[in-house]
């Protein structure tokens, strides 16, 4: 297998990658694991003209805390959060989405950024994103903005990026207590179901991934918890288009949602 | 375009297309046929190398994105003619039949226990989940990495 | 005595597979040598109307582009003619190299670009314009029998490529199962697999003009069946001026056994082009044109008396065998499966009846197992569930209906009621054995409690048999095989004792460069290191049909073990020269021939030398020591065991775990056990694929939903435990080596035994059956319906 042909740029700054992107506009991606985009161009399925590898811009790999939240480099691996001390210990649920994600060579390449941008509905970050709060921050040629998760994720490997925007950093508060749980498909190893459950305080804030087009935040089941954990998690797909595939079907996956939900309302401490 | 890599400890400078993969690259430029293809799309782990001292599935990376990267192979894992323990553990242990998911085996066992050199048998299964092998049914390659581990303590 | 034999030497093969050295297809490259790409169908059945390849003509670096029209007189045939019930010949259409008129499911060769890089030739596959017309598909095989399906080919009303039966007049049979006290009933589907070797297919054809000869480099099982299939059935070349070489194979598992269009047509285009060509299968290709395996769909009754003994059994399937008939595609639902219809029990009234059906798929062949697997999960499932359905504990359901063990030396063969004469058997040892490992009575109180403790655990019973050795080809013959199914082996001795040994059998994973040296080794008395084992060649191996069906050591073994006798034989004769002794006098033992009773000895290294330095040499005799032999079996071999799965299922979600795997297995005698064990592991494995995780699927229009790695699910290292085995010895009574073989046992127990776990973990919540793979929705679903 082989792409189609392409251009290969490598960026060295954010502000050379986004003139990049504006010179080429849409027939450009950007690229840094390229765990989503390369498999996709080699069956066809994508044929950019231009590639714009943006894996060695300095500084897009770091995680910092910023007050109360992470603030986590877009280029980071999923290995890398995965292992930070510093998630381990501010945030741990979200080392758990990322050591959950696909296989430690995986892991070892493709990045929080690539996968957010790729937006695939049944990705493992955009649960615990919706579940903390968690800010995406892009940059434009026309400068930075930053989108909540609930905005960001809009269907099937579509979000609220702009073609001339990227990814910098992901914004997440702190969350000492929060869980993810996944049920994996056999094959792809992606959520059939993913649920996200964060406690703060006395709410609770659950986000659900691979059940509808895009993730999406349970907020009925949010509203409805009062402590039991089976009950509120009846509503884990009130109001959602829930997706069937080969694999599970729309009642199933719904099944599966308050399965997962129920599970990780209880497994909080 | 031209990328500068060093491979099993020698230095490259190639010409090559932005469309050949790291896997490709490795098998027809530098004629390092033991990192096989067997998906070509970073499912089956055949193709597993180590980056800059990680396993990753060089089927999935583009060469030019390698540029200025230290590369290790199946053919660069023993040293001075001495096997590395995990290829005398899968030969002692009968961790292989054809071969073909061996080196890619080998090299994410070698990430495996770099960094953690005391695997219990579920994170040997769990840091094997990005590599298919249909011969052994994993039980023996399990086996040999545990052997290994031993062997490298 | 033994030194090697029976021993887990170390693979010598291994060194070249741990330092990257393997020799695959792919990893070759020849000077001037193209690419060839396929444009493959998109439709499951569409007419081709126009073919437009001007714009791909024109890409740079693309050197030629074919259709259907430049080469559809060329075809593949099968290898195996099965007749209708009625004595007509199966219905046989042609199975061009690239698609001509129509094409008959999505993934068919249309046409083939060849280019100076793949890049060119995968560029100029999208520039080539195919003007299809859509056409209705069908896909299930009992669907594709009813009037008004949709026509495959043409000349084949409604689909069926034939009809066949087996066993016992099928009124006598009826008669039984009416008239029986419990009748347990099942109707399932065995279901479609891919076999995926990691290794994907890949060819090498280069034509020397000068010397108007071909050489192939296959990633196949046989590569002289190869030759012999290209040259006299499809090409019409002559046979001495092909070699086909098969270097190292990663995996084949049946489905590198076929000869498939992509191998004729990379040595036609190699002549047309005058250069070397080189195509290898993506893993998307593989999906959708390596034959798969399976596809039944049955319906099973098997009548008990009042004490549990069976008195009839009956089998109804359509067999689906894709949209046309790959090599060995209908021996697989008929000879190899029909024939297993005994079981290990003593079942008075057999009758199978198939249909094979033609449908717009893949086509299906022989996949680790080939036939055996759908027999004995029908014939496994069964005995569980009618267990279960008679409240009769499964392990002694089988002991009432077992056939009392039988060595085949001092008792007889077994004949059963569908063909076959059993070698040997004692199946009671094997179960008696696995209940060991696994404490059964414990187990039983494990399941009581766990029931109680919200966990679902459930425990499987799988005595299976096979027949493999494959096979006598006067019996396979007269049954339909278009090929003998004998073996070649030659033993060269070297002037300096050395040995060659060159084998017709093809390694792919099987370790024969070891477990050979090993018995040769020991026959002849010399050092393991002194033997050199040779195949995948047809220049270097006179003949040769390969490796499958679980025959290497029982067929091939046994080749080689003729061509060792005569150079005893041959030896003897040159030893009692130099000794002075009448060859009578002689015996060979440990190398050497030693005068009995005495002293006097020469060594095999010494002789060896005099063969061919015959300067004092018995008058009359031949100088050299060169052996070949062909070995012809006179009977199948019939390996069998018992295997046992424990599983827990999630109640929540249906998920399916598997805890133990047990496995007592009796495969005759054993050369070397590591490699023996691991055949077992890598079978096992595959069988629980089926059983839980694998399926083809295609929705209506033909489309395969199942078609990459993100679809199709195999087993990997976390789905499995470690596996538990041990085995019994009763040796094949017919073969030197008395082995029966061990490839296949894996996969033909372990399917069952999973599937019966799983519906002992639930039946008590009132669940009858389950489908094929126990998906955690199936379980779901069945758990709350």
């Amino acid at each position: 297998m082989i792409p189609a042909k392409f251009e290969y740029i490598k960026a060295s700054s954010v502000s050379e990658a986004l003139a990049l992107l504006d010179k080429h506009g849409d027939d450009a991606q950007l690229i840094a694991g390229g765990h989503s985009l390369v498999p996709a161009m080699k069956l066809r399925l994508n044929q950019p003209g231009t590639v714009i590898d943006i894996g060695k811009i300095p500084g897009l790999n770091s995680i910092k805390e910023d007050g109360d939240d992470l603030v986590i480099g877009a280029n980071c691996t999923h290995h890398q959060i995965a292992t930070s001390p510093i998630v381990k210990q501010k945030l741990n649920v979200l080392a758990q989405t990322a050591k959950s994600i696909g296989d430690i060579q995986v892991r070892n390449k493709g990045t929080i950024g690539g996968s957010l941008a790729h937006a695939d509905p049944a990705a493992d970050y955009p649960a615990v994103i919706l579940a903390s709060d968690a800010k995406i921050e892009v940059e434009g040629i026309n400068g930075k903005r930053s989108i909540s998760g609930s905005d960001f994720f809009q269907g099937i490997y579509a979000t609220a990026l702009g073609s001339h925007e990227m990814i910098i950093a992901i914004r997440i508060p702190k969350a000492s207590n929060g869980v993810y749980l996944k049920f994996s498909h056999p094959a792809s190893r992606f959520a059939v179901v993913g649920c996200a459950a964060i406690k703060n305080g006395a709410g609770i804030s659950i986000g659900l991934t691979g059940v509808a087009d895009h993730a999406y935040r349970a907020s009925a089941v949010e509203r409805a918890y009062d402590g039991d954990a089976k009950a509120a998690s009846e509503h884990a797909v009130d109001g959602v288009a829930v997706m069937s595939d080969n694999f599970a079907s729309s009642e199933y996956r719904s099944h599966l949602a308050k399965v997962f939900t129920e599970r990780a309302l209880s497994a909080l401490g | 375009m031209q990328i500068k890599v060093s491979v099993n400890g020698k230095e490259h400078i190639s010409d090559v297309v932005p469309m050949m993969s790291l896997a490709s690259y490795l098998r027809e430029v530098l004629l390092l046929t033991g990192t096989h293809i067997g998906c070509d799309t970073s499912s089956c782990g055949a193709c597993t190398i180590t980056l800059d001292g990680k396993a990753v599935k060089s089927c999935t990376i583009l060469a030019v994105q390698a540029d200025g990267s230290e590369i290790t192979t199946i053919e660069g894992l023993a040293k001075n003619g001495e096997m590395h323990p995990l290829q005398s553990a899968f030969k002692e242990n009968h961790g292989l039949q054809c071969g073909f998911c061996t080196p890619g085996m080998i090299m994410t066992a070698s990430g495996l226990l770099d960094e953690n050199p005391n695997p219990s048998e579920d994170e040997i299964r769990h840091g094997l989940e990005g590599n298919f092998c249909r011969c052994t049914g994993y039980h023996n390659i399990v086996k040999s990495i545990q052997h290994a581990a031993e062997s490298m303590k | 005595m033994s030194n090697y034999i029976g021993k887990s030497i170390k693979r010598r093969e291994d060194n070249r597979f741990i330092t990257g050295k393997g020799k695959y297809t792919d990893d070759l490259v020849l000077t001037g040598m193209t690419h060839l790409a396929f444009v493959r169908s998109p439709y499951a059945h569409a007419k081709i109307k126009n073919i437009n390849t001007k714009a791909a003509l024109a890409h740079p670096g693309v050197v030629a582009i074919y259709t259907g029209d430049d080469c559809g007189n060329f075809g593949v045939p099968c290898g195996w003619q099965v007749n209708f019930k009625n004595g007509d010949t199966m219905k046989e259409p042609p199975h061009p190299l690239l698609a001509v008129g129509k094409a008959r499911h999505v993934g068919e060769n249309v046409a083939a670009v060849i280019a100076e890089t793949l890049q060119a030739a995968r560029d100029a596959v999208e520039l080539v314009e195919v003007d299809y017309d859509e056409l209705p598909t069908v896909t299930d095989a009992k669907a594709a029998i009813q009037p008004g399906a949709p026509q495959v080919h043409d000349d084949v009303p409604n689909n069926i490529v034939f009809d066949f039966q087996i066993g016992n007049p099928k009124d006598e049979v009826n008669a039984a199962i009416e008239s029986a006290s419990h009748v347990t009933k099942l109707n399932f589907k065995n279901q479609r697999l891919s076999p995926n070797a990691i290794e994907p297919r890949s060819y090498i054809a280069d034509y020397d003009v000068n010397a108007d000869k071909y050489t192939l480099y296959t990633s196949t099982q046989n590569p002289h069946l190869i030759r012999l299939l290209m040259c006299a059935f499809v090409l019409g070349l002559p046979e001495h001026k092909v070699r086909v070489i098969s270097h190292d194979v990663g995996g084949g598992f049946g489905s590198k056994i076929y000869h498939y269009t992509e191998e004729a047509l990379v040595t036609w285009v190699s002549k047309q082009i005058g250069r070397p060509v080189k195509w290898t299968s993506d893993r998307s290709e593989a999906f959708l044109t390596d034959a798969h395996g399976r596809d039944h769909v049955t319906t099973a009754e098997m009548g008990f008396d009042d004490n549990g003994k069976i008195v009839a059994f009956r089998v109804h399937s359509e067999a689906n065998l894709g949209a046309y008939l790959s090599t060995f595609s209908t021996a697989c639902p008929t000879y190899l499966h029909g024939t297993l219809a005994q079981g290990c029990y003593t079942t008075p009234l057999i009758n199978v009846d198939i249909t094979a059906v033609f449908t717009n798929t893949t086509p299906v062949d022989a996949y680790r197992g080939a036939g055996r697997p759908e027999m004995t999960y029908i014939l496994e499932h069964l005995m569980d569930t009618a267990a279960l359905e008679m409240k009769r504990d499964p392990v002694e359901l089988r002991r009432i209906n077992f056939i009392p063990a039988f060595d085949g030396v001092n008792q007889p063969g077994y004949q059963t009621q569908v063909a076959l004469q059993y070698d040997s058997g004692n199946y009671h040892a094997t179960l008696d054995r696995a209940l060991e490992m696994l404490d059964y009575k414990q187990f039983r109180k494990d399941q009581e409690e766990s029931r109680t403790n919200g966990k679902l655990l459930g425990i499987g019973f799988s005595t299976y048999i096979e027949a493999c050795g494959i096979a006598p080809s006067a019996v396979v013959g007269s049954l339909g095989a278009r090929a003998g199914l004998y073996e070649s082996g030659h033993v060269r001795v070297q002037p300096t004792g050395k040995v060659s040994v060159f084998t017709g059998s093809h390694s792919h994973g099987q370790g024969h460069e070891t477990s050979y040296a090993q018995f040769v080794a020991d026959t002849l008395g010399i050092p393991i290191d002194d033997v050199d084992i040779i195949h995948g060649d047809t220049n270097e191996v006179a003949f040769g049909m390969g490796t499958y069906g679980s025959r290497s050591l029982a067929v091939g073994g046994s080749a080689i073990m003729k061509s060792l006798d005569k150079i005893i034989e041959k030896g003897a004769k040159i030893a009692a020269h130099k000794l002075e002794a009448a060859e009578a006098d002689l015996e060979f033992a440990e190398g050497k021939w030693t005068v009995k009773g005495t002293d006097k000895s020469i060594t095999f290294g010494d002789v060896s030398l005099t063969a061919y330095v015959p300067h004092d040499y018995p008058a009359g005799l031949e100088p050299g020591l060169d052996f070949s032999s062909f070995y012809d079996p006179t009977n199948f071999t019939y390996p069998f065991g018992t295997h046992i799965a424990v599983v827990e299922v999630d109640k929540d979600t249906g998920k399916v775990s598997l805890k133990r795997f047990i496995a007592c297995d009796d495969v005759g005698n054993v050369i070397n056990p590591m490699i023996v064990d691991g055949q077992i592991h890598g079978g096992v494995a595959q069988g629980v694929g089926q059983a839980l995780l694998e399926g083809v699927v295609y929705d209506e229009n033909g489309q395969m939903i199942t078609g990459s790695y993100m679809d199709y699910a195999m087993p990997r290292a976390d789905d499995l435990p470690f596996f538990e085995t041990d085995r019994k010895v009763t040796p094949c009574p017919h073969n030197p080596l008395g082995v029966k073989g061990a490839g296949e046992a894996g996969t033909i127990g372990a399917t069952p035994a999973v599937a019966n776990a799983v519906m002992d973990a639930i039946s008590h919540l009132g669940i009858k059956d389950i489908q094929m793979p126990i998906t955690p929705e199936r379980v779901w679903r069945a758990m709350n319906s």
